[in-house]
């Protein structure tokens, strides 16, 4: 691999993962403040609430994966690597 | 092909290192073979020894089976809706307990007193092959379950709402496996990765909680993977008015 293309692929691997954290960032927080405010309003639906914010933080975090995903195959198995 | 892969001096961990077996002009990744037998054998067992003698009072193992048959029912009950959900229970039950079981088995195994002669042992979702089987798999039931039980009206899903959905729901079709598998796949590779990186970066204590936090994080991966392939067939056997 010749060494543009070995940094090209570094740097675009770091903005993969640090791009791709900004919105599920944003949307857990926002998802975090609503169950938050569910548990002040209704303190005995904590349960439930709490399930459905473990499942919905999966779901948006599977996003930032997705990024990552993205940067582990530029480093490991890059398909411009001559 | 890339980098040489990083190996760090207590928790080596390879990416895109594996143990190839030829067979035929296929080139196959054996360890993920391996521990699937391995892991696929301890199931068995267990579901064999928990079933072998039956009693009116479960207990041990069998009450243990009781209660993953019951979470999985209501599993499959709430996303396909009572009619057909018996039909599909199985499936969404195998799905379930292969993806928790390897998810924990890769983690709580200590894989590495076995030495392999390149790659190594780990959990068999950290690796694309499976879990985009897994989710063909997926496809493929959902496509069956609406076909089987709807006939060639399967189709009016597709124009359901509007006729400009149908883009979009030929577009779906594509992108459900490819999430489901890339979102497996990603997130128990990426627990190995960070256990790795602090094991690699401070050898004591630190890693312990993230490893917790791995192993919930793979039981959450194990439960929507089922839930979504759940919620897909479902959605192509309800009926629309």
């Amino acid at each position: 691999m010749d060494s543009i293309t070995t940094a090209a692929s570094v740097v675009a691997a770091g903005l993969a993962v640090g791009l791709g954290a900004i919105g599920p960032g944003i949307g857990q927080g926002s998802a975090a403040q609503g169950a938050v405010e569910g548990i002040a309003r209704q303190p005995e639906a904590e349960g439930k609430i709490r399930g459905t914010l473990l499942l919905s933080f999966a779901f948006m975090e599977s996003l930032t994966i997705y990024g990552l995903v993205v940067a582990l195959v530029l480093l490991f198995a890059n398909p411009f690597a001559g | 092909m890339g980098f040489t892969p990083f190996i760090f001096p207590f928790a080596e961990l390879e990416v895109g290192q594996h143990l190839y077996w030829q067979l035929g002009n296929i080139r196959i990744h054996g360890q993920v073979f391996l521990t699937s037998w391995l892991l696929i054998g301890a199931l068995l067992t267990l579901v064999v020894v928990g079933t072998k003698k039956m009693e009116r009072d479960p207990k041990g193992v069998q009450n243990l089976l009781e209660f993953l048959w019951d979470y999985i029912r209501d599993l499959a009950r709430t996303q396909i809706g009572e009619k057909v959900y018996r039909d599909w229970m199985p499936f969404i039950g195998t799905l379930f307990l292969f993806i928790f079981v390897s998810n924990w088995g890769g983690a709580l195994v200590p894989w590495r007193l076995i030495r392999l002669p390149s790659g190594e042992l780990g959990a068999p979702t950290a690796d694309i092959n499976t879990t985009v089987a897994l989710a063909l798999l997926v496809s493929l039931s959902y496509f069956y379950a609406g076909l089987s039980n709807k006939g060639l009206r399967y189709f009016e899903y597709y124009v359901h709402p509007t006729p400009i959905m149908l883009p979009f729901k030929i577009v779906e079709d594509f992108t459900k496996p490819l999430s489901l598998s890339f979102r497996l796949f990603g997130n128990i590779l990426a627990d190995e990765l960070v256990v790795a990186v602090l094991v690699f970066l401070v050898p004591l204590v630190l890693p312990v909680p993230v490893m917790f936090l791995g192993l919930f994080t793979s039981a959450i991966q194990a439960l929507i993977f089922a839930t979504l392939a759940a919620y897909y067939i479902g959605e192509a056997v309800e009926e629309h008015h």
